[in-house]
């Protein structure tokens, strides 16, 4: 049976691991390699890297970072963050990525996401979704949050699907950083209607919160960052507990 | 111990180089057919779309090389697929090493399934074909799967996983061994997969 899959995800910002809570107060959280191979060890599904600050100096120590991890670590791993090209795609894969995550790229250009898939394939093509609840509905955001546009999170997430995305990277940003819990509306909205996997980000605290995640809103892996960085959650232990409680993972 | 990579257009093969690597092997990557002929063992590896690969392969004559191997062969995902007969993937005709179609999942409206197949999915042993591939692993192992066809079950599978239907994880036919998953994406298991067909 297919297992629901556990995704840690490092915030990388000038070759350091970081993380903020609502998308500010930025602290340091450890070296990415040294996390990247404990986390790999402990049975995680997949390996995200988001490079923070992508800037043209930065995308060469990030393709540099990303050849030294993909050297060490066994399990799929996604990169993401300020790509802006079929180059930048084109070079992060070559050093090692699995997958790239896309996010203001795909928005201003919805069209490249039909090219990268036909060049790359969808298989490697991660559409990241900032979005926000705001006047009753979810959003997208772009820059981090700075930027609100008029187009909601559904219907981008349809577009994208249409357009050729592989998978989605759903982040509520209500939810990021507060530990209580994954937004789950949005998160059953698009894994009951896109036909392509959900990956939820945001909000997850506690085990019983992926439990839902996964079992309630459906989503086909969950993905956090400061609860496994600061060992809250250990891996194994929320794999088990998932396990025992019916939500098939890999152990 | 030389390991040739078969080069084609199937996309980047940086994760199975890496995951050879680890295991004191430093891979070639080629398309050409002295390369391939003198190797150790020759690894056919592949993301893409089948009807493009398999021009590739014609162009470069290489169509007519692989099914001709002696030394053993591992194909993965998409070279799995292109050792089969034919994959409904751009109604392509394959290498016909394996006598088996490749075919698209089909989903119902109603159906949870999605399409590709992504993720972590256990694969079952089957001990009459028993591939070496599997030495050391237990059965029921986690291993990683990103595919939107799949090659049917017949004589020649040596693993089988289930999603929407059973379907062969992995093949074996003589010298030939293919494996649907990415076993350089498949943790330990994946590993130890690699290893075996690197110590056959």
């Amino acid at each position: 049976m297919l297992a629901k899959r556990i995704i840690p995800c490092l915030d990388i910002k000038n070759g350091r691991t970081v993380k903020g809570i609502n998308f500010e107060n930025i602290r340091d959280a450890g070296d990415p390699i040294e996390l990247a191979s404990f986390y790999a060890s402990q049975g995680a599904d997949e390996l995200v890297f988001l490079d923070i600050i992508a800037t043209f100096e930065n995308r060469k120590t990030l393709a540099n970072l990303v050849k030294k991890v993909a050297h060490e670590i066994n399990i799929p791993f996604i990169v993401g963050g300020g790509i802006s090209s079929i180059e930048d795609v084109s070079i992060l894969l070559n050093a090692g990525a699995d997958k790239i995550s896309i996010n203001s790229y795909a928005v201003r250009n919805p069209i490249q996401i039909e090219k990268l898939a036909g060049f790359f394939g969808s298989q490697c093509i991660v559409v990241a979704i900032d979005t926000k609840y705001i006047d009753d509905d979810w959003f997208v955001y772009l820059n981090g949050g700075r930027i609100r546009l008029p187009l909601k999170a559904f219907d981008w997430a349809k577009q994208a699907e249409s357009a050729g995305a592989g998978e989605i990277l759903l982040t509520s940003m209500n939810h990021d950083g507060t530990k209580k819990g994954f937004a789950m509306d949005i998160t059953m909205q698009l894994s009951k209607n896109l036909s392509i996997p959900v990956i939820a980000s945001g909000g997850g605290g506690c085990m019983k919160d992926f439990l839902d995640v996964f079992e309630k809103a459906e989503a086909d892996a969950a993905l956090a960052a400061s609860i496994f960085h600061y060992k809250e959650i250990e891996i194994p232990a929320l794999k088990k507990y998932l396990n025992e409680n019916n939500v098939e993972t890999r152990l | 111990m030389k390991v040739v990579i078969i080069k084609y257009n199937s996309g980047n093969v940086c994760s199975l180089a890496n995951a050879l690597e680890r295991l004191g092997i430093r891979p070639i990557l080629s398309d050409e057919p002295d390369e391939l002929i003198s190797a150790d063992k020759v690894i056919f590896p592949g993301v893409g779309e089948a009807g493009n690969a398999m021009k590739y392969l014609k162009e470069k004559g290489l169509h007519l090389i692989i099914p001709e191997l002696k030394q053993d062969v591992l194909g993965i995902c998409l070279g799995m697929q292109l050792m089969c007969a034919h994959s409904e993937e751009g109604n392509t005709d394959c290498l016909n090493i394996f006598p088996l179609y490749v075919k698209k999942f089909v989903i119902n409206k109603e159906d949870k399934y999605k399409i590709p197949h992504v993720g972590w999915n256990n694969i079952v042993l089957n001990n009459e074909v028993n591939s070496k591939l599997y030495l050391n692993t237990e059965n029921n192992k986690y291993v990683y799967f990103v595919h939107s066809y799949y090659v049917e079950k017949g004589i020649f599978t040596s693993s089988e996983t289930t999603y929407i239907i059973p379907f062969s994880a992995s093949l074996k036919k003589d010298n030939f061994y293919a494996v649907q998953y990415h076993p350089e994406k498949s943790g330990k298991t994946g590993e130890t997969i690699l290893r075996n067909f690197i110590n056959l």
